[in-house]
């Protein structure tokens, strides 16, 4: 049995800041806080265990909605209820009010959203005197583990060792939680003096790890006659739950897309993350994205209509164009034509003809049908100056056999990362595929190449392998062992020979931030990343009006991600970021009771199954890049941004109801359509009509 | 924390996996995943919900696709059982892991023993599936990764393969 008394180092895991305790020891903040650890060899037993534990708890005032967190009549965290909050300010929006043609607003909601990687958490750890705690888990960041571990334990870098293994899954679900999990079967490792195994059942899981960020967006926007956007402010708030984990930087991803593919000439955009007492929310694909995008892409129909021109020119009149700037006023270098994107996508869609028909259709009949497109933009890789402070360090190195292999603490959960980056290396050294491996990410072996997040993999850690591996090469040559143009075989008996004159052929290579890269941490203001994907979707959708249910019919993804490194795994990516975005938009949906998930199964929280997915269409459109291996963009998380607007852009044009928020469930659009006028959306209801 | 079996007396079961006759002692409620796991370390078949929704968990039991989180020991008694480990007897395996390999379709991959069996239990019914048969014959199988689609283009790819041959 563990409890806060028995923590060696200091109760809390670490990340950003300090303010999650590993043991609650006097307050819980949410009600899935863990108090005492049990174990026991007959797992079977620990039923019993539990239930002979009572806990007896002094209820404190809850808060668990934004807006109650905004009123501050309770403090929860800090000061304020505040873990961050964010000031971007580009041009003078105050001028901008008295020349608009239009003045557009808008209030727009998005859910907390389950990862539902089909593996649950899961860690085994185990504790010996001499070499410390080793940790094998499911899970994204080796070296987020060693960190939280080392200051949990009180234990040196070299008496921690995680390794991952094999993950069933994750989509940003195992970035931060693994930490806590991992820091349970530490502590009972070490007071138990044996090892110590958690997995989660599914329940477990869904109740008590990281969702995604609830969001809250609110847009006021000045427009000319002819639809062209003047300026605006946009009121990005987030829920973090109880503490603070990666909630700043959610907020910030979040922030930087608020304004979308778009030139804003001015506009102002405050964005906050709010303290609630549910479990923390946290890393989800997409990481704020999907949430500000949501709104602007709502938005931007709803600025169409009152302009009275088309989704279609809305977008084409706003388009960012080269040598325009962000609303972080970074330069647009990329030789992206959004313009010639959107009339692809249109093509592919067939969107003219089909919304043309169905307006027609529509007339009668009980199933009608929509067309709604969305474009948008995802940075690759950390923001602003993000990079720079990981530093990551990557190393390739080759036996005396020849073989190749990768070291890098990157993690493989199914999105192709082993197969990109060997892949990577191969090329650098002219090298069949088969004849590189990659190293199991094990931080003994492993340099920190930074955490399997924001879509940064193939791009930022995809450059290092390249320039690592190029090393070895080099290296090869200087020495004189190989000569250009050499065969495999050449290379292997080079690497023999350097290796039996000289000891262990190693190279490494480190980022290096671009030199004419500018970030304002301040300020919120400069080149927020180092590259864009940039894309447009098309979804069509029905609406049956005797189920009141939103299927999607057809759905076309169109995107610009430099240059596909692996055709097959990068379809993959899109087609299930669409099918999660999908969900996002129409299915899944948490459902909160004082702080607590109580739908946390698979049976009533309903993620998409083959039945519910249309045809998912990918294209790609090549632009070429600066940065990255061989051009290559960040391509992971692009998908989870589009679909959610673009489907619910598609249900307004079939039924012409304006709904603000998602999950669109059939008893909301039910809602909407009864006779009675709808009732007036609270500010913290989930449904929106107007 | 894995639902309890209770702690009364376990008892003898007896059935074949993959071929051989097994011998387990188990309580007779003990969920069949966990005695294929636990008691034969056949760590193939995985556990994704534990009621019966995601599919992960399929195995064969006398020819049916069941969910083995749903299958109380007991009544796998003198049952025929084969998991993912029992596959590679299967002629089918070959043209449908190159299918999978080729297709993408496996991501994180702990969906996939599920899906193989899935397949493996529609193709030997269906060997010339329409896109309909297989999307419904893999329709208790959830996969987060690939939105499926890549999935059924291998097991097509796969059926098609072994009708040429
Ligand atoms: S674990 Fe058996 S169906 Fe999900
Ligand atoms: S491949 Fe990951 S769940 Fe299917």
């Amino acid at each position: 049995m563990v409890t806060a008394k028995d923590i060696p180092g200091k109760n809390c895991i670490s990340l950003i800041l300090d303010d999650q305790p590993c043991l609650a020891a006097e307050t819980v903040n949410h009600p899935e806080e863990p108090i005492l650890l049990l174990a026991h060899a007959d797992c079977r037993m620990l039923r019993k265990a539990v239930d002979a534990v009572s806990i007896e708890y002094e209820p404190l005032p809850p808060v668990h909605t934004m807006e109650e967190s905004e009123r501050q009549s309770t403090i929860i965290w800090g000061t304020d209820n505040a873990f961050k909050s964010y000031l971007v300010e580009k041009g003078d929006v105050e001028a901008v009010w008295k020349d608009a043609a239009h003045i557009v607003e808008g209030e727009y909601f998005t859910g907390a959203q389950e990862q539902l990687y089909i593996e649950n958490n899961g860690v085994i750890a185990a504790f010996d005197p001499e070499d410390g705690v080793t940790v094998w888990g499911s899970l994204q960041c080796p070296y987020y583990v060693h960190k939280a571990l080392m200051a949990l334990c009180g234990l040196p870098e070299d008496k921690i060792r995680v390794v991952q293994m094999e993950t069933g899954g994750a989509f940003g679900g195992k970035e931060e939680y693994p930490s806590m999990i991992a820091g349970h079967a530490a502590l009972l490792s070490i007071k138990s003096q044996r090892p110590v195994k958690i997995v989660y059942d599914r329940m477990e899981d869904m109740v008590a790890t990281t969702k995604r960020h609830p969001s809250r967006t609110r847009h006021r926007t000045a427009v000319s006659k002819d639809g062209q956007i003047l300026g605006g402010e946009i009121e990005f708030t987030i829920d973090g739950g109880a503490y603070a984990t990666l909630s700043s930087v959610v907020l910030s991803r979040g922030t930087i897309h608020a304004g979308g593919p778009y030139y804003w000439p001015s506009v102002r955009i405050r964005a906050k993350a709010v303290a609630t007492n549910t479990p923390p929310h946290g890393a989800f694909r997409g990481f704020g994205a999907p949430q500000s995008l949501f709104a602007m892409e709502r938005h931007m129909d709803h600025i169409a209509q009152v302009a009275g021109i088309s989704p279609v020119e809305v977008r084409r009149r706003n388009f960012l164009k080269p040598g325009q700037t962000t609303t972080t006023e970074q330069t647009i270098r990329e030789d992206i034509d959004l313009d010639h994107l959107l009339g692809r996508a249109l093509e592919l869609s067939d969107y003219a003809a089909k919304k043309a028909r169905f307006a027609e259709e529509n007339r009668s009949g009980m199933r009608k049908k929509g067309m709604g497109i969305a474009a948008f933009l995802h940075g690759a890789g950390f923001t602003g100056s993000g990079e720079r402070y990981l530093n990551s360090l990557v190393g390739v190195e080759a036996g005396a056999d020849g073989g190749v292999r990768v070291l890098v603490s990157s993690a493989e959960f199914g999105q192709g990362t082993n197969t990109v980056l060997c892949q990577i290396a191969a090329e650098a050294l002219a090298l069949p595929y088969e004849g590189v491996m990659i190293a199991r990410p094990d931080t003994t072996v492993v340099p920190n190449s930074g955490p399997t997040v924001a879509s940064r993999t193939a791009m930022i850690v995809g450059t290092l392998v390249q320039s690592a591996a190029q090393g070895i090469k080099q290296t090869l040559m200087k020495t004189g062992l190989l000569g250009d143009n050499y065969t495999p075989e050449q290379f292997r008996a080079s690497c023999g020979q350097f290796i039996r004159t000289h000891g262990a052929l190693k190279s490494y290579a480190r980022y290096e931030a671009p030199g004419d890269v500018y970030w304002d941490d301040e300020k919120y203001r400069g080149e927020a990343y180092a590259a864009f994907a940039w894309a447009v979707y098309v979804a069509e959708v029905s609406v049956d009006l005797t189920t009141y249910a939103v299927t999607v019919d057809d759905f076309v993804a169109l995107q610009e991600v430099g240059k596909v490194l692996h055709p097959v795994l990068a379809e993959g990516q899109i087609t299930g970021g669409v099918a999660q975005a999908i969900g996002f938009a129409l299915y899944e949906k948490v459902v909160w009771q004082n702080g607590r998930m109580i739908n946390n199964q698979m049976t009533n929280y309903i993620m998409p199954t083959s039945a519910d997915l249309p045809p998912i269409r990918v294209f790609f459109e090549q632009l070429g890049n600066v940065h990255g291996a061989h051009g290559a963009k960040g391509i992971g998380e692009l998908p989870m941004d589009g679909p959610a607007p673009a489907i619910v852009n598609g249900v307004e044009d079939a039924i012409g109801v304006r709904f603000r928020s998602i999950p669109l469930l059939p008893e909301d659009v039910f809602e909407a359509l009864q006779p009675e006028p709808p009732r007036q959306q609270g500010p913290s209801s989930t449904r929106g009509t107007t | 924390m894995n639902p309890s079996p209770g702690t009364g007396t376990k008892c003898q079961i007896l059935f074949t996996v993959n071929g051989e006759a097994r011998k387990v002692l188990a309580h007779p409620m003990e969920r069949l995943l966990d005695v294929l796991r636990n008691d034969l370390a056949l760590k193939g078949t995985k556990e994704g919900c534990g009621e019966g929704e995601c599919g992960s968990c399929s195995v064969l039991l006398d020819g049916m696709l069941v969910n083995s989180c749903l299958v109380p020991v007991v009544q796998a008694t003198g049952a025929s059982i084969v998991t993912i480990e029992g596959m590679s007897a299967q002629a089918l395996m070959i043209p449908l892991q190159e299918a999978f390999l080729e297709c993408g379709g496996t991501q994180c991959g702990i969906c996939t023993p599920g899906m193989i069996l899935a397949a493996v239990h529609l193709l030997e019914k269906t060997p010339e599936p329409a896109p309909a048969d297989i999307r419904e014959g893999l329709a208790g199988n959830l996969c987060r990764c690939t939105g499926y689609q890549q999935i059924f283009e291998a097991v097509a790819m796969a059926a098609r393969r072994m009708v040429r041959k």
